[in-house]
């Protein structure tokens, strides 16, 4: 009833090529983004912008990059954590060895190392694909460990090999605060997310999504793979690479290697197969479920444990949590193959028809 | 009806919490891992901490404030923990101390305790340099740091060796977990190297520690006289078993306390009879009154945490000694603020800085045997500088040597050196005498 477009007709060819062409979706996103920053740091308390929204914010920016590898052009990569390493550290060398080094340059150059990184571990896509390409791709994940474990320059010659950062700020105001965090993150990701959904509607898309869906009749109709790939490659690590920076900087502020290992790059890639391979929002559900849900899990299994009457122990909580996440991802994957993101379109399609479906 | 009865019952649930908020109970958090790989070493570390607590409630609690103990387990991942930091640093009316009992955590938590007004006690482990107060205000390496265990471990080789002197032109290998926790005794070796002239190799052994056959055979090959173990969770086990299996001498082997305890042991077994490490001031006592008092107090009323067998054991002892400080550090601090009340995590700091247990209090507790007097100042946050080696014989620990003291002499300047680093780092500048008063 409220969501269909009869009645918007569209004039130019500049108005079909929007972003959202339907009326009511463009104004649902300005209405989420104004939520976004004006609505939710009004509301949210300090636990609730460090522990849940901060984390949940920079995952999503790490996923939609990690997307555009996987979902647009097809290429499977287990070395996103090792992409998220090589932005943090870099940017952490800039800031701390440049001296009156700009936060926002510091993430920006952190993203152009890990770019550089990403289009060096590409450079295998180029021969092997599918499973062999995640197997060669999981080298620049022990790569990066055996690196920033290993070369003390890296970590500044930290004797412990752990590094930290503090006395952030963007164009004088301190990021001190949850909420100054908080819209930092946000503003990053909102300004990356435009770009990259820009991106994937531009020529430069439609090349990766060609070489995904079949790289043979791509090059047949004139589109290089090595440009194609590698462009698929430098984009999504600059991405990954901001996120990584802004993982160590604003959440973890004092990081080792451990903190992106193999584990963060499993976790990666299963944000981006639950949200939705090639799917921008896709990336944001995959980020919610992966990040969000075992916390909630987490608090509110005790609360269901004494309504019913049982004090459920620490590790009894923590194994319950990772059973039910874990069924609850195969339940996803059986019900719903092509991730949240593909829930979300048919929720659309539905709202289409209501009240009166066919 | 029912849903009157659950609206009823939900109202008296939250009327009764409001009135325990305003009797204000000391709320000490935990964030222990239970689960994952470290699981053997992080639950009876877990069970003596909760315990410990306990048993303070049953005597009455601090001065009459009562205590609340609440968990969230970390599985011993950063981000896990620093959630966890952040969902229970503002319940019950504020969180005491936290303890980490994760490197990673605690370097984590070291950026952001300063700002949320919240001491950080990481006995044993986390940052060396952390001892410097007048740097690191809110961090608490009390009773000792990872420098302060190996100084002592090369200080018990030197021994059996017969001096100091003769350590020149031996052969030591410091076999290591590969991460921040592993690396920490590096540097002080590294000065005692150059100061003997033993000759130190570094061999890491990358997470979870279970490959270690690379390891062993560079060590068959080298020969080393002694070998240090700075191993964790299965990757001391898997150790040992290589030892066994190369004929490394086990008696030549020492550990860290994280080394050191009956998880790691107990399945070799007579394998690693003769093996030592390091303790820190807890040690396996079960004959000490605390250990006793926790039997009968806690344990008899059907209130123990974890199973009965633990409780004495090497881990368990570290937990209740850890939660004996954090609970001891309150005491002090209402002795200044006001006796029986409760007290503020900044409050609390000032209690941790200037704790003085002497003997006379550590008996009372029921720590007799067990540890040294502690007394910390703002200078000095680890309060006590001494430890001992305990020696497995197949079936548990025994200790086999007298109490021994890390030097100064080599401690200080390092960490004089790298606090100060950190202090430029983070432009920070050192703590005037006032602000030590305050």
């Amino acid at each position: 009833m409220f969501y269909r477009e009869n009645g918007q007709f569209k004039t130019t060819y500049r108005a079909d090529q929007q972003i959202f062409p339907i009326a009511q979706d463009r104004w649902a996103m300005l209405l989420i983004i104004a939520a976004a920053f004006v609505l939710v740091p009004m509301l949210s308390s300090g636990y609730m912008f460090r522990a849940i929204l901060i984390p949940f914010l920079i995952m999503s920016l790490a996923a939609l990059g990690v997307n555009i590898l996987v979902g647009y052009c097809g290429q499977i990569s287990l070395g996103s954590g090792a992409f998220m390493a090589v932005g943090a550290y870099a940017a952490f060398n800039f800031f701390v060895r440049v001296p009156g080094m700009p936060l926002l340059l510091a993430l920006v150059l952190g993203g152009l190392c890990a770019s550089a990184f990403g289009i060096l571990f590409g450079l295998p896509s180029l021969r092997v694909k599918g499973l062999y390409l995640a197997v060669a791709t999981l080298a620049a994940q022990f790569f990066s460990d055996w690196m920033f474990l290993r070369i003390k320059w890296f970590t500044h010659d930290a004797p412990s090999g752990s590094v930290s950062v503090s006395g952030l700020q963007v164009f004088g105001i301190p990021i001190e605060s949850p909420m100054s965090k908080y819209l930092l993150c946000l503003s990053i990701l909102a300004v990356l997310a435009l770009l990259s959904k820009n991106l994937v509607r531009g020529a430069i898309g439609r090349e990766w999504m060609a070489i995904r869906d079949m790289d043979v009749a791509a090059s047949v109709i004139g589109i290089r793979p090595m440009y194609a790939k590698l462009t698929a490659f430098a984009v999504s690590s600059f991405i990954v690479g901001v996120a990584g920076a802004l993982w160590g900087f604003i959440y973890l502020a004092s990081w080792e290697p451990a903190a992106f290992s193999v584990d963060l790059s499993f976790k990666l890639l299963f944000m981006v197969i639950i949200g939705g391979m090639g799917s921008i929002m896709g990336a944001f559900f995959g980020a919610g479920f992966i990040v969000i849900l075992p916390i909630f899990l987490n608090q509110f299994l005790p609360v269901l444990g004494q309504l019913v009457g049982i004090e459920v122990s620490t590790a009894g909580i923590s194994h319950a949590e990772l059973i039910i996440f874990g069924s609850l991802i195969v339940w996803f994957l059986i019900v719903e193959p092509h991730g949240l993101a593909k829930l979300w379109s048919t929720g659309k399609q539905k709202l289409r028809l209501w009240p009166f479906p066919h | 009806m029912k849903i009157r009865n659950i609206v009823l019952a939900s109202v008296i649930a939250a009327a009764s919490a409001g009135a325990f908020a305003q009797a204000k109970e000391q709320f000490f958090p935990g964030l222990p891992y239970r689960t994952g790989a470290y699981a053997p070493n992080g639950v009876p570390w877990a069970n003596g901490y909760s315990d410990y607590l306990k048993l303070v409630n049953a005597k009455g609690g601090i001065n009459g404030v009562k205590i609340i103990y609440e968990e969230c387990e970390t599985a011993y991942d950063t981000a896990r923990g620093v959630e966890c930091y952040e969902r229970l640093k503002g319940k019950h009316g504020g969180a005491t101390v936290f303890q980490p009992l994760s490197t990673g955590i605690t370097f984590a938590l070291t950026e952001k305790a300063p700002g949320d007004k919240i001491p950080l006690i990481t006995a044993g482990y986390g940052r060396s340099e952390s001892q410097d107060g007048t740097i690191f205000k809110w961090n608490f390496p009390l009773v000792g740091t990872y420098w302060l265990a190996a100084d002592v471990l090369v200080q018990t080789i030197a021994k059996k060796e017969g001096g100091l002197d003769k350590l020149k032109g031996k052969k030591i290998t410091l076999v290591y977990h590969d991460s921040p926790y592993g690396k920490e005794p590096i540097s002080l070796l590294q000065e005692r190297a150059a100061m003997h002239g033993f000759n130190l190799q570094l061999l890491p052994v990358a997470h979870p520690g279970v490959d270690q056959k690379a390891t062993w055979l560079q060590i068959r090959q080298a020969k080393p006289d002694y070998v240090l173990l700075w191993g964790w969770g299965v990757m001391n086990s898997t150790a040992l078993k290589e030892a066994q299996a190369t004929g490394y001498p086990r008696d030549k082997m020492y550990g860290v306390w994280w080394s050191g305890a009956e998880p790691d042991v107990k399945d070799v077994g007579e394998g690693a009879k003769g093996y030592n490490a390091a303790t820190m001031q807890h040690g396996a006592e079960p004959n000490s009154k605390v250990v006793k008092d926790i039997l009968a107090m806690v344990h008899d009323k059907g209130q123990g945490t974890g199973p009965k067998e633990e409780v004495g054991q090497v881990l368990y002892m570290r937990g209740a000694m850890s939660a004996m400080l954090a609970v001891e550090g309150v005491r002090r601090a209402q002795e200044r603020f006001g006796k029986g009340k409760w007290v503020t995590g900044e409050q609390a700091r000032w209690g941790y800085e200037n704790l003085a247990l002497d003997q006379k209090k550590l008996d009372a507790l029921g720590f007799a045997g067990v540890m040294r007097p502690v007394s910390t100042s703002c200078a000095d946050h680890m309060g006590s500088n001494w430890a001992r080696v305990h020696t497995w014989d197949g079936k548990k620990w025994n200790f086999s040597s007298d109490w021994l003291q890390a030097d100064e002499q080599v401690l200080k300047p390092l960490v004089k050196k790298t606090a100060a680093k950190y202090a430029e780092d983070h432009k920070l500048t050192a703590r005037t005498p006032a602000d030590c008063q305050s």
